[in-house]
């Protein structure tokens, strides 16, 4: 069946799979796709194994104690509390967590977007430096957009449906540059050849409706990238895409931030994505961090139930024929948290805490070890030797 | 490698008689569309020649991107949609073109459970009279006896049989994907069609619902044909798989063989596509090949290998030739790939997909 | 985009040749005969109604007098009653029975007043009524907003005409604070037109407005909640900008598609206006000739009134597929 044109090809792949470890970020746009056609490329990305924060510099983001509370008509919803972390420029940080955890919450507070009528946010936010909670919106305004970018989850319903793509990008860049029309055309023209969508100038002209969906979260990144914002907030931003589109996205996402240095929060649910992307992960559960380390910490080596219990939910490889191993019971309303740990009524250790302590004191976040960066809020005393004797067989 | 060949005649291995058979079937969906001052009708070719068969007891991925026409095959087999052409033969009677008043006996045996939890229960119903209406309509129960059988179904699922006359919204999403799926279960049936049943809930929950699935499977012997766009569930799940593009089955196999020998170059994409949790717990990593592009559109289909344009192996003849659906040299029986330059490549997969 | 306008322009002329066709149809099948009804009951002897018969080519096949009735509009055509040539010049819609004049003399007359009441109509709404919504949707919860909802339920609880009596006795006759209705054409005299039609607008504008409002806040309600719009701020624009650029522009489709509809509404609304308020309209017109049973002019009436609601609807169409792009397509 194969011909030998067909076997210089797959040649041609394994030879470049010998050079792998060093091809990193070698994930063609779509531009040079169409001189190099249809040759995929073949890339690994390196990990970046450093400490929560590397430099003595401070962190460009750092919140601090942050709470948001929405008022509502059945009581106070306490979506995000007491969340603290911190992202240097050039980092990713990946914000865990399923739905009601706070994760987006927590973000949008970042960009200010909350209603103030209907939102209470205490603590502290500050980005390079400079405080925001509590800035009147006409600041907030200013650093919307331009020195924060958010990149959401659903391109198809988060770009307006009626005005074309390279007028949505160039109002972004004129928001915060006082330019002609013409200048912010040839920004916008520029960033849509950056982020690899192929012929720019038919393209601007064209609306979304228009553009396939990994098309439109391009153009989504395009569109929040063109102020060269110095942290991007990414939320699900590949969730709505189909699997080879999203390994597209989280490439470009990855070598342009190699290229600008940004800091990036990533807001997933998805593990995998978290795996490939961050350097740090902050794991939340009911609106409060539940594990916060290196991407290496808290995935190789967790140290909270939660953490294992979402690794164990996934179905893997090694155990494809075993029954999974949920987490049992439903996530608590936000409206009315369980007293002591939130988790503690899905904590299947829990009984391995002396006395009722899960139950009564809200566990500290701490290092796990006594001393260093990676950090989990639970009461258990002998958690390294839990996950090595039990949790980590079962993952495989 | 004429169109006469019959590709799944040659997958389907034992001698044990499926239970359900699909024979080249389709779904064409007329647009229409401005051009000139007139309209001119094209063919959206949603699904386009599929062939499978499901045994009894069995479960039968389907995987694939948005847009291959997974889903549509699924609305097909339950005929909440009817197909163009070819066949569904369901113990021995094809229902392809059935009329729906012949239908209703086999609509009982093959019951479908959707992804959207939200929208597939109708909010101003109790859980009682949404699960009930299919055995009033079948004529399952005595008089009487409903409300003893709903409560029995409710247990089944892992809810609270007392919660019976509480409305959707008062469940949350896991908890109204366990309500769907004791509607379907209500009628006994032999083959559950379901659609992303996991894909719209969250990582935990989501592993509850499969461990619900497959306890139905293995205690009541339920055929499930299990659509998916998530590689991980679909190998979690099913014995056998069925990849799809742009309305073909591409690859056709046991599990082993698709995950861990996959011949078809969309097949291997795909796989190494999924992000890996494994690298980071030191696990070397894998080979990754990333396509290009997008998913050309269904209604002007690529000719010869609907694969070819996104594909780094295609040649002249992927324009020219359909490549059909057969065993291939190095390949087990019972695994097909349709792909001139098939060649099996392993470990591909992540560790967890 | 030009194709889409031509095709809807094919569309629009294809209703007005349907309306055409009912309308003399309509002619036909009414239960008087017409030649009877000019004649009258009493003088009327054999000889002279079928004289009227043939003057009018009321004897001649249906599928000529209509092709004589069409060819009169484009070319305009002759009537001979007893001897006397008229000359109907086109665009010819006949003879009034009751006064023998062209009905296309008396409709150029009245049709502007219509149109006039109308178009002011279109306007009051489509600025008042979608701003105020807008509005309210971006302060809902507020009294304010809560006010306007209130009014206009109250408002359009109350049967229309019995607000414009009461307008119309109230506050121009009793209490003279609002002009007293009347028409002046606005090539003569701009400031008496307005004058003129000020109160009428304002009682139909005004009580429509409500509904508008009420339309145009739910549509931006549920506009303003979506991730584009949420976008929209994250670029950083300001409040007004995400409103009256980003939401606005969606919010408005289904308010023009409203307006289409409501068109129609309006001109059967204009009847009781022009009634009310004395305006020399084509809804004045119109009963006029229903209680004389002057069929050319009803004929001639219903006609222009359909190519004036299909030129609205195509405007609108227009309009439509201006402000969404999706459309064109379609």
């Amino acid at each position: 069946m194969t011909t030998p044109a067909g076997d210089e090809g797959r040649k041609d792949l394994q030879d470049r799979k010998v050079g792998q470890e060093t091809m990193v970020g070698t994930v063609p746009s779509d531009g040079e796709v169409a001189r190099d056609a249809r040759n995929p490329s073949i890339a690994t990305r390196e990990r970046r194994s450093t400490t929560l924060t590397p430099s003595g510099e401070t962190p460009y983001l750092v919140v601090e104690d942050l709470t948001v509370k929405f008022p509502t008509a059945d009581g106070v919803v306490s979506a995000v509390n007491g969340l603290s972390y911190a992202v240097p420029l050039g980092r990713t940080l990946a914000i865990v967590g399923e739905s009601g955890s706070g994760k987006s919450v927590s973000s949008m507070a970042v960009m200010g977007l909350h209603d103030r009528k209907r939102t209470r946010i205490t603590g502290s936010i500050r980005l390079g430096g400079d405080e925001i909670v509590g800035l009147p919106d006409s600041e907030l305004m200013k650093i919307r957009g331009d020195a924060v970018a958010m990149v959401f989850q659903d391109p198809q319903s988060s770009l307006h449906p009626l005005y074309t793509v390279g007028n949505q990008i160039s109002e972004a860049y004129r928001v915060h540059h006082k330019v002609s029309k013409d200048v912010a055309k040839k920004r916008a023209l520029e960033m849509l050849d950056l982020v690899g969508i192929p012929n720019p100038i038919r393209r601007f002209k064209q609306y979304p409706h228009e553009f396939s969906g990994g098309m439109r979260q391009r153009a989504m990144i395009a569109m929040g990238l063109v102020n060269d914002p110095k942290l991007v907030i990414a939320d699900e931003p590949t969730t709505a895409l189909d699997v080879t589109v999203q390994a597209q996205i989280l490439d470009l996402l990855n070598n342009l931030q190699k290229e600008f240095g940004s800091a990036i929060v990533l807001i997933t649910h998805d593990l995998g994505v978290v795996a490939e992307m961050a350097d740090d992960v902050l794991v939340m559960y009911a609106g409060r961090c539940v594990e916060y380390g290196t991407a290496e910490d808290v995935l190789a080596r967790p140290r909270m139930p939660y953490t294992w219990g979402l690794l164990e939910s996934i179905p893997t490889v090694s155990a494809a024929s075993e029954r999974l191993r949920p987490i049992k019971g439903l996530p608590p309303s936000l409206l009315a948290l369980p007293s002591g740990c939130s988790f503690n009524p899905r904590c299947p250790y829990k009984d391995r805490v002396k006395g009722e302590r899960c139950i009564t004191d809200l566990p500290e976040l701490l290092p796990v070890d006594g001393a260093g960066a990676h950090t989990s809020r639970c009461h258990l005393h002998d958690k390294a030797s839990i996950y090595e004797a039990e949790v980590a067989p079962r993952l495989g | 490698m004429s169109k006469t060949v019959r590709p799944v005649d040659a997958t389907t291995g034992g001698t044990e008689p499926a239970l359900l058979q699909v024979r080249d079937l389709k779904m064409h969906f007329p647009i229409k569309e401005a051009a000139g001052l007139g309209r001119t009708k094209k063919l959206v070719q949603a699904v386009d020649g599929v062939n499978f068969d499901l045994k009894a007891g069995e479960s039968l991925g389907l995987v694939g991107e948005s847009g291959c026409g997974k889903s549509t095959t699924g609305r097909m087999i339950t005929r909440l949609l009817t197909p163009t052409a070819g066949q569904i033969i369901f113990k021995g009677t094809d229902i392809a073109q059935m009329k729906e008043k012949d239908l209703r006996p086999f609509r009982r045996q093959l019951q479908i459970v959707f992804q959207d939890p939200y929208s597939s229960l109708n909010p101003r119903q109790t859980v009682s009279n949404i699960i009930s209406t299919p055995l009033r309509v079948h004529n399952l129960v005595k008089r009487g006896k409903e409300l003893e059988r709903v409560q029995e179904l409710l247990e089944r699922v892992g809810l609270n049989p007392e919660h019976h006359n509480r409305y959707p919204n008062e469940f949350s999403g896991g908890q109204r994907q366990r309500i769907g799926i004791a509607r379907a279960l209500a009628v006994e049936p032999e083959v559950i069609i379901a659609d992303e049943p996991v894909s719209a809930l969250d990582v935990s929950i989501q592993a509850q619902v499969m461990n619900l699935m497959e306890d139905l499977r293995r205690d009541l012997g339920i055929a499930f044909v299990f659509i998916a766009h998530d590689l991980g569930v679909v190998r979690h799940f099913c014995d056998r798989v069925a990849v799809m593009y742009l309305g073909k089955i591409v690859e056709q196999g046991t599990r082993d063989e698709i995950y861990g020998a996959p011949q078809h170059p969309y097949t291997q994409a795909l796989l190494s596509a999924a992000p890996d949790l494994g690298t980071i717990r030191g696990v070397p990593p894998k080979e990754r090949i990333r396509l290009v592009g997008d998913v050309p559109s269904p209604i002007d289909p690529p000719s010869g290998c609907r694969f070819r344009t996104r594909c780094w192996k295609a040649e002249d003849i992927c324009a020219t030739q359909e490549p059909p659906l057969i065993a291939q040299a190095k390949s087990g029986p019972g695994h097909a790939a349709a792909c001139h330059f098939a060649e099996p490549k392993v470990d591909l997969t992540a560790a967890t997909a | 985009m030009l194709y889409f306008v031509a095709r809807r322009l094919v569309s629009a002329l294809s209703v007005v040749l349907v309306t055409l066709i009912a309308t003399f149809t309509l002619f036909f099948v009414a239960p008087t005969d017409p030649a009877a009804a000019i004649c009258g009951d009493r003088n009327c002897t054999q000889q002279r109604y079928n004289e009227i018969k043939r003057n009018l080519h009321l004897d001649r096949p249906k599928v000529q007098q209509f092709a004589e009735y069409t060819a009169g509009i484009f070319a305009g055509r002759t009537f001979e009653t007893a001897g006397v040539k008229q000359k109907c010049p086109a665009p010819c819609l006949g003879f009034s029975f009751k006064n023998d004049r062209p009905v296309y003399e008396t409709l150029k007359t009245r049709l502007p007043v219509t149109v006039s009441l109308v178009a002011g109509y279109a306007v009051l709404v489509l600025t008042i009524g979608v701003f105020v919504g807008s509005l309210a949707a971006k302060r809902r919860g507020t009294m304010g907003d809560r006010a306007l909802m209130t009014s206009t339920l109250v408002l359009s609880s109350i049967p229309y005409y019995i607000v414009a009596l009461m307008i119309s006795l109230y506050l121009t006759i009793l209490y003279p604070i609002l002009p007293r209705s009347g028409y002046t054409p606005l090539t003569e005299n701009p400031g008496k037109w307005v004058a003129g039609l000020l109160t009428p607008w304002l009682v139909l504008g005004i009580y429509n407005c409500t509904q508008y409002a009420r339309f145009s806040r739910g549509s931006m309600v549920e506009t303003l909640s979506e991730d584009f719009i949420r976008t929209a701020r994250a670029k950083g624009l300001s409040d007004r900008v995400v409103t009256y650029k980003h939401a606005l522009r969606s919010g408005l489709i289904p308010v023009v598609t409203i307006f289409g509809l409501d068109i129609a509404g309006s001109l059967a609304g204009a009847i009781f206006t022009e009634k009310i308020f004395d305006l020399p309209g084509l809804g004045n017109l119109v009963i006029d000739s229903l209680n004389n049973y002057d069929l050319p002019v009803i004929m001639g009436t219903v006609l222009v009134a359909s190519v004036f609601l299909v030129m609205m609807n195509f405007i609108v169409d227009i309009a439509y597929s201006l402000i969404d792009p999706r459309v064109r397509l379609a």
